[in-house]
């Protein structure tokens, strides 16, 4: 088997592997997704699909926060960005995020003063150093680095620095998951659960997709043993007849998640009636906008935001790959118009995207050597 | 960005209760701990970092074997410890 012995534990990855084998009903075929751009990451990298058994088969979900950005918010940030006496920051993934004609670095390159930060507090600071210009921080993610942002702008609100304000694109996980089980597109039967957002909010969340969808859904780390495991876990479910909510990464996931930041969250930010995600379209109340108390420090208050919508490239499929329903090869400009260097979708952008994992490590996927095998 | 990066409380800055001096891959750096307030956060333990907060507790063979697995996956770990080490997030004396 490749990679396996590079395994934290290869012994028990094939013992798990074998154990996965034998719970297989033959004749039955099993899909799997992978919320997490993490897990697509691991499971790329090292080749989990060719430790399963031919019928189980895992696809791609929506949780690559760069992803699932539209181009019309890069656009409106860009448009921010060049206003005057304006500082934009943001984090590195979305320094070459494609708007409907140019990236941050592009703009940064024209000469807009746009700045890469590792964390919002670093944006905070620069607010604190320039007091004579206008600091903007464009925060992105799920609710993983959503209550880091809540902190941030409490901090602001108590130091009132009014010269700081978010311009905030924080999505959550529970209304994209809840659309994708809603598409007509997609048969799954269960669920690998986002590890690091589930720290946040617990495992509490996800019981109406076992209990309104009858979907077994396993929270999971992400390791390569992490990810077998919780394979093992959803087939042990679906032999069994039963359908719940697991927690394979009960070793840092707590059950309730972290209190505090949730609190943080719900004081600073509230949700929005709707948002655009890219190639899920408009799904109600999904994201996050910052609430009326801390108005001083919204960015879609203090500015006049255009409010710019962009369709997607038609060549671009990001969309199906997000929702699982391609496999990143089989996008038409993949590899080819599209590569990590030039990327025309979000997906080949961010190192979590599923497009940009598979051009790095997944080029000889089980399923990959089939297909190019049969043309 | 979605990296959870584990790091270990060298030391609690004290006229500043939210932030912790943490030693993460070797750097050292102020990580804020507000989100683990109430949750004895000591010198020598362990937590996971995500963009300069730490969101969780973990034990120390959960910290190894997850940085044993970031410094695996190669690039995307590579830039966000770059991105960490230019940080200067609120040290001790700044904030």
């Amino acid at each position: 088997m490749r990679y396996v012995d590079e395994y934290r534990g290869a012994d028990k990855a094939r013992a798990l592997a074998a154990r996965i084998a034998g719970l297989c009903a033959p004749g039955r075929s099993y899909t799997f997704m992978e919320v997490c751009g993490g897990h697509t990451h691991t499971i790329y990298k090292h080749g989990i699909e060719d430790h399963l058994p031919e019928n189980v088969t895992l696809v791609h979900g929506p949780g690559c926060p760069v992803c699932v950005i539209p181009m019309g918010r890069v656009d409106d940030a860009l448009h921010l960005a060049r206003q005057p006496d304006t500082i934009m920051t943001s984090f590195g993934d979305m320094m070459r995020v494609p708007g409907g004609s140019r990236s941050f670095l592009d703009a940064k390159a024209e000469g807009a003063d746009i700045r890469m930060v590792y964390s919002p507090l670093d944006a905070l600071r620069i607010a604190r150093q320039n007091r004579d210009k206008r600091v903007v921080f464009m925060a992105i993610g799920f609710e993983t680095t959503a209550p880091s942002t809540a902190v941030t702008v409490q901090r602001a609100a108590a130091e009132k620095l009014d010269n700081f304000s978010v311009f905030c694109n924080h999505v959550t996980i529970i209304p994209a998951v809840k659309a994708i089980l809603d598409s007509p597109d997609l048969r799954l039967d269960g669920f690998l659960g986002p590890g690091h957002v589930s720290t946040v909010i617990g495992c509490h969340p996800y019981r109406f997709i076992a209990a309104e969808y009858g979907k077994p859904l396993v929270v999971a780390g992400f390791e390569p043993l992490d990810i077998l495991q919780s394979i093992h876990l959803l087939l042990r479910q679906l032999a069994e007849g039963r359908c719940t909510v697991e927690n394979q990464y009960a070793r840092v996931v707590p059950w309730d998640g972290n209190p505090k930041a949730l609190r943080a969250l719900s004081d600073v930010m509230e949700l929005r009636p709707s948002f655009e995600w890219r190639g899920l379209g408009t799904i109600p109340y999904s994201a996050l906008r910052i609430r009326e108390a801390y108005a001083a420090h919204d960015a879609e208050r203090v500015f006049d935001v255009p409010g710019v919508r962009v369709a997607d490239p038609t060549s671009c499929q990001c969309g199906e790959v997000l929702k699982g329903v391609l496999k990143p090869w089989q996008c038409k400009v993949f590899g080819t118009a599209c590569t990590p260097e030039t990327p025309i979708g979000t997906c080949m952008v961010s190192s979590e995207g599923a497009c940009a994992a598979y051009y790095n490590f997944g080029r000889f996927t089980r399923t990959a050597v089939r297909e190019a095998t049969r043309t | 960005m979605c990296l959870g990066i584990p790091g270990e409380v060298v030391e609690l800055v004290a006229d500043q209760p939210d932030l912790a001096r943490v030693s993460v891959g070797g750097v050292r750096r102020a990580v804020n701990i507000a989100l683990l307030e109430g949750e004895g956060v000591a010198p020598g333990d362990w937590i996971l970092i995500h963009v300069g907060f730490a969101l969780s507790r973990i034990d120390e063979a959960e910290a190894r074997a997850a940085m044993e697995f970031l410094e695996g996956i190669g690039q995307a770990y590579e830039d966000e410890m770059d991105a960490l080490r230019e940080s200067t997030t609120e040290g001790p004396g700044a904030g």
